[in-house]
This record gives C-alpha cells, sequence and structure tokens, in this order.
C-alpha cells in the first residue's frame, strides 16, 4: 500500500504552484493515498489551498512559531516525525524542497530520488543526469521509506476542485536553534513568475550589457512574460541571479520561450527543453539553439528585439 | 578556527559533451577529460579565501574514490591547500555513504567548517552536503553566494528561488557553494611542482567501517528526448507570422 506525504512550498500566506505538480507526479503511481504537510506558524491559508487539489485525502498541518520561514534544519525532524506512516515523501525539485528533503532522506537513513521526470512503478523512476545529456531509470528499495523530489517542469499541476479533510498535527521533534533565519531579499517586479509563467523571454551574453536587458524587459512587458537569462548574463553582472535558467539554475515548462543572444550551451538548453516553443534569435547561424528552436531567426538581436516589440 | 575541510569531486569534465553508451549500461567516459566538479572548486575557493584573511589555519581537501582522484586532489593543493586525503574505493558510492565517509573524516579532523559544492554535475544529485549536515546533527547553508564569519558564528547569503536568503548559523556547519560564491583561481605552474611535496594520505575504505546505505540502483540509460529541429525565418514579420500559426501571437 502506497501512501504518499507531499511537503508543501509556501510563503506562509499562499502556496507555490510546485506542490500541484508534485501532486500530479505523485497521482502517477497506481493506488496510492497521497495526503499534503504544511508546516507553517499559522497553515490555515495555505492548508486550505492544498485541501482543493484533486487526488489529495488529506492535508495534515503542523503549527509552531519556528515554521514561519522554510529553515531546512528546523523542518526536517518534523517531517521526519510526521512520515513515520507513510511508504513515499515527496518534495518539490526547488531550492526549498533541494534544500529540506535530502535533509529529511538522511535522517531516514536512505538516500533520495533526485528530480523524478517520469514514474515507472512506485519505485522506480526516470531521471535526468549530466545536465539531461542522459536520462537513467532508477530502483529504489522496496523495504525503506523512498524519499525523493520531483522536476516540476516535467508536470502540470493538479486540478483545483477537491475538498480534502484537514487536520492539525503534533508531532514529538527536537527543534535546533543552531540555524537562524534572517531575511529575504525579494526582488520585486510586476512581471510574471519565471518558474510559472507561460511566457518567457531570455537574455544571454550578447545583450552585453546590464542596459541593453531593457530590450529584453521590453519585449517581455508587450507580451506579458517573464524574464529568464543564461548563466552567463548572470555570471556578467547584467542581470539577477534567480532569473538563470538550466541545469544550476530554474527548470521551466512555458508555452513559449523566446531566446535571445542565447548560443544554447546543454547547461543551458536542460532547463527549457520541455518547453512548448522556443524561438530562438541569434547572429550565429551556426548556434547550437537553433538545432532545438522551434523557429529560429538570424539576426542582431540589436534591431530584430525592437521592431518584434513594436509589431507584436 | 583551526580547519576547514573541503570536499573534491573527480567528474567528466564541464565541457564534454556526455553521450550514453549504445548499450544503455551507462555513459561514456573512457578517455574522457576528467576535472574537479566546477562548484567544489567554488568550495575550495572560499576556504582558502578565508584562510587567507586569517580566519582559518589549514584547508583540507577530500575526495573519495579510485586513486585517479589524485589528480583533482594535487590540483587542489596547488590552487593552495595545504594536505589532501583519498579515501579509495573502486565501487560508485551513494550520497548518504560519501556523507558518512565525510563524517569519519570530520571526527578525526575536527574541522570548524566544512564547504563542498551545490551539486555535482554528473549526477546532479544534490544531497550530499544536506545529508552530512544531517547526520552531523549540524547547520547547513546550501546554494551560498555570501559567507560572513563571525567568530563561532556565519551568516550566509542563499540563491533561492525567490531571490537572495540570509541565515544565520552556528559552527562548525556545512556550507555549499553556489556559483556566484566566488571565482576560482588559475594554477601557477611553479604551484603545480610545489603541490607535489604537500601530503596527500590514501585511506581505504575498507578501513573506515562506514555502515552502507540503501542504494538506489541506476538500471537502464537512455539519450534524451529530441526536439524536432523547427523553421528557420528570414525576418521579423515572417516570425509574428509563425508565432499567429501556433496561436502563440
Amino acid at each position: 500500500m502506497t501512501k504518499i506525504l507531499i511537503i508543501a512550498e509556501h510563503d506562509g500566506s499562499s502556496m507555490n504552484p510546485s506542490t500541484a505538480k508534485c501532486v500530479t507526479c505523485a497521482s502517477g503511481i497506481d493506488g496510492a493515498t497521497i495526503d499534503v504537510l504544511v508546516l507553517a506558524a499559522d497553515a490555515g491559508a495555505v492548508a486550505a489551498e492544498a485541501a482543493k487539489l484533486n487526488g489529495v485525502s488529506r492535508v495534515v498541518t503542523i503549527e509552531r512559531d519556528e515554521n514561519a520561514q522554510p529553515v531546512a534544519a528546523i523542518l526536517a525532524p518534523q517531517i521526519v516525525a510526521a512520515a513515520a506512516d507513510y511508504t513515499h515523501v515527496f518534495g518539490p525539485s526547488t531550492t526549498f524542497g533541494k534544500d529540506v528533503m535530502p535533509r529529511v532522506a538522511a535522517l531516514l537513513g536512505v538516500n533520495q530520488v533526485s528530480d523524478i521526470m517520469a514514474v515507472n512503478g512506485s519505485h522506480t523512476f526516470h531521471r535526468p543526469i549530466y545536465a539531461g545529456s542522459a536520462v537513467v531509470t532508477v530502483q529504489a528499495p522496496a523495504g525503506a521509506k523512498l524519499v525523493a523530489t520531483v522536476r516540476t517542469a516535467s508536470y502540470q499541476s493538479a486540478a483545483n476542485d477537491g475538498s480534502a479533510a484537514i487536520e492539525a498535527l503534533t508531532v514529538d521533534a527536537e527543534i535546533p536553534t543552531h540555524t537562524r533565519f534572517v531575511g529575504v531579499e525579494v526582488s520585486e517586479s510586476d512581471r510574471p513568475d519565471l518558474q510559472t509563467a507561460a511566457k518567457v523571454v531570455s537574455g544571454g551574453r550578447a545583450l552585453a550589457s546590464e542596459e541593453n536587458f531593457d530590450l529584453v524587459y521590453a519585449l517581455a512587458d508587450k507580451i506579458g512574460a517573464a524574464v529568464g537569462a543564461t548563466r552567463a548574463a548572470v555570471d556578467a553582472g547584467y542581470i539577477a541571479s534567480e532569473t538563470q535558467v538550466g541545469q544550476t539554475g530554474k527548470i521551466i515548462a512555458p508555452e513559449l520561450y523566446i531566446a535571445v543572444g542565447i548560443s544554447g550551451a546543454i547547461q543551458h538548453l536542460t532547463g527549457i527543453k520541455d518547453a512548448g516553443t522556443i524561438v530562438a534569435i541569434n547572429k550565429d547561424e551556426e548556434a547550437p539553439i537553433f538545432e532545438v528552436a522551434d523557429i529560429g531567426l538570424v539576426g542582431d538581436l540589436f534591431t530584430v528585439l525592437p521592431e518584434l516589440t513594436e509589431n507584436l | 578556527m583551526e580547519k576547514i575541510l573541503v570536499g573534491l569531486k573527480r567528474v567528466v569534465d564541464y565541457n564534454v559533451r556526455v553521450r550514453v553508451k549504445s548499450d544503455g549500461s551507462g555513459v561514456e567516459t573512457a578517455g574522457v577529460k576528467m576535472s574537479i566538479n566546477p562548484f567544489d572548486e567554488i568550495a575550495l575557493e572560499e576556504a582558502l579565501q578565508i584562510k587567507e584573511r586569517g580566519d582559518a589555519s589549514e584547508v583540507i581537501v577530500l575526495s573519495i574514490g579510485t586513486s585517479e582522484s589524485q589528480q583533482q586532489l594535487r590540483t587542489g593543493l596547488a590552487m593552495g591547500a595545504d594536505r589532501a586525503i583519498l579515501v579509495t574505493t573502486d565501487d560508485e558510492l551513494d550520497p548518504l555513504t560519501r556523507a558518512r565517509i565525510f563524517l569519519e573524516v570530520i571526527n578525526r579532523e575536527q574541522p570548524g567548517l566544512v564547504v563542498l559544492g551545490k551539486q555535482a554535475i554528473d549526477e546532479d544529485n544534490s544531497q550530499t552536503g544536506q545529508m552530512l549536515a544531517a547526520i552531523w546533527g549540524r547547520p547547513q547553508a546550501t546554494f551560498a553566494s555570501e559567507v560572513k564569519l563571525d567568530g563561532d558564528t556565519a551568516t550566509v547569503t542563499r540563491e533561492v528561488d525567490a531571490g537572495l536568503e540570509t541565515i544565520e548559523i552556528d559552527l562548525p556547519a556545512v556550507v555549499t557553494a553556489d556559483l556566484r560564491l566566488n571565482e576560482p583561481r588559475y594554477v601557477k605552474l611553479p604551484d603545480i611542482m610545489k603541490a607535489k611535496k604537500k601530503p596527500l594520505e590514501e585511506l581505504p575504505l575498507s578501513d573506515l567501517a562506514i555502515e552502507g546505505a540503501p542504494a538506489i540502483s541506476s538500471t537502464a540509460y537512455e539519450p534524451p528526448a529530441v526536439r524536432e529541429k523547427g523553421i528557420m525565418v528570414e525576418d521579423v514579420p515572417a516570425l509574428i507570422g509563425a508565432l499567429k500559426d501556433k496561436g502563440l501571437a
């Protein structure tokens, strides 16, 4: 009997869409019962959202003041205690899940299946390695608890017409004081969130300066898109680090991805391989991005972008 | 603090285009260029800068693998690490077993700080640092882009999806390095010569009494699904037309 506990990601007031994608992944395991765990100072609003997710049987909350912020060392022992009656514990492969889930796995004495991209059975999954250059089938031991993170770009969000019961839980877990949350600096932006946006415009090193990225912002704002970037553009200081798309940044699956001045290194491409339509604009016709682009345009971005922004 | 421990993993070089073997039994690594995992290089650079600021007296690099990992440890020594430890094994180890080996070395060396890469670019697991912190019962500061030491604590800036998060941790602790933490130095030839004289201790894994973790087995490898090559358009009006055909404009 497969019983899956999904660790909800949230900001204290609303649920991150990554949680609904974990539910879809878990639903791919035949006969699984799916519960969602919300750790928060005040779980009410997030729990109510989680209870609506299709496929969820029960939402469990653990409310403590220490859970006001997602500190892995504080959450992990509580998750371990809450997971006692479950066969599987899933979290999203976002920076939240990547931080806390391996800590949970280690406390349980098991390894973790990272970045599930397909379910082949209750203990058999596909996951990408080498920046997506290979897909490996992994088999986790059946006798042990299974801890995994879900590659959210591989899944659609679960629908919102469920009505699961919500239950408060108190667990006996020792909460460490050695790790203290200080603050988080969130880039203020009216643009859509990069990880969930339907459209993304992304810039590479060829933008050549922070100021020139205004061309990318202008196009993004015209079509209501989020803004992304390559590692090279971030390293060069043209744009903030949370916009990085790829192996070591965000893995995204928008309907439309417009790659501007991006050559198409494998480390970047692994972050966009699930995009619906990829448009590439690059002056180098040999750029590898054209091998994966659905629509390619060889041209100078400094003339193409303004023209595109004006006429779209 | 006295010591900083840094992990260096030998991986297929960042620039190598990795291919799946035709029989699906693994990826082709024979004759392929091997290097230090890039995030581990950043971890080592951070440790060296901490030592150069006078906040640590010794940087130890640790690798786990076959004797071939000596190459990467020698490179680490040439960058400036003081000594190296290689836990030798011919087996492919899982992250939890690796974390247990790190903990055994920690128990022997008592470092004030452990710095690892945030992930290795071969298996892309991003697990070992978090697992080590868990079984050690100490703080973890993953995906670090800035580390400020202040006596028995450190303030670490972390690259998270929402932006930049700051946490304060008590030492000792595990920090995992993200890309923007620093730019690793280049190794100079005289340093390579000097590194040959630095101590490199080999410890057979069988001497360490490490309990193996239940392994997740890899049963088959395949190349990723290939995206069909699309169309090329001549100009912006044609591009907009193609987007309209797809209902995207």
